[in-house]
């Protein structure tokens, strides 16, 4: 019985998966035929992200133009330093 | 002696506390980086204007969702705040109903957090303009 319910709810999910990437793929499609959109992978994203928070940091919390370049590089390394060590944790984790 | 010396280090914040600090915060919001320009702090100016509208125009490109003023869940009360923050460009996006769309996909959620931020980094970016202009920092 137990066996048989973890089976059904695995193919719940897998279907559910699929109907999402699905659903995902006809979005994607419809809001590129109306309008300017950017699908960026979790990583660029990040990376992205990075980048402009590091700026702004570094101009904002320092002084001089030097240890404001300084700054925002120790930022920028930070920032995705912390997603790869993150997700390489949770690498670790779901195994 | 000393009298003298705690009567002037009192005396300069209402000194610095000029028209400029009231401006370039009040600019700063509107445009970010605007305030730093106003105080011919270009480069500074320039860069944050470009970081800052750069992360929330990417933020509406990945179908980001733009907070209205709500009374309603403590989330998206903070999510109003953060984007409120982005002044002009928050204006503009609620006058053309943009991010306002059904979240589609999973990235889009990257979006909505990229506006916030915007917003939240220019509240940091007017509080340096504000510095700059009472004299705490260069």
């Amino acid at each position: 019985m137990r066996i048989t319910l973890r089976l059904e709810r695995r193919s719940e999910a897998a279907i559910c998966y699929q109907l999402s990437a699905l659903s995902y793929q006809l979005s994607a499609k419809k809001i590129t035929e109306t309008g300017v959109t950017i699908t960026l992978n979790h990583f660029s994203a990040a990376a992205v992200f990075a980048l402009f928070a590091s700026i702004v940091f570094g101009i904002t919390h320092r002084e001089d133009t030097r240890d404001m370049v300084r700054y925002g590089l120790y930022c920028f390394a930070m920032f995705l330093g912390g997603v790869l060590v993150a997700g390489w944790a949770m690498w670790v984790l779901r195994r | 002696m000393a009298n003298s010396t705690t009567e002037r280090s009192k005396a300069v914040p209402a000194q610095n506390l000029s028209a400029m600090a009231v401006l370039a915060p009040a600019v700063g919001w509107l445009i970010p980086g605007g305030g730093h320009m106003l105080q011919k702090r270009w480069i500074r100016g320039g860069l944050l204007f470009i970081s800052i509208v750069a992360l929330f125009l990417l933020g509406l490109a990945m179908q980001g969702r733009i907070y209205k003023a709500n009374g309603g869940d403590i989330l998206d009360i903070l999510g109003f705040v953060g984007d409120v923050g982005a002044g002009a460009l928050y204006l503009l996006a609620l006058a053309n109903d943009w991010g306002q769309g059904a979240i589609a996909f999973a990235t889009a959620d990257y979006g909505t957090k990229f506006m916030i931020v915007a917003g939240l980094l220019n509240f940091i970016a007017i509080a340096d303009a504000y510095h700059i202009a009472i004299g705490k920092k260069k």
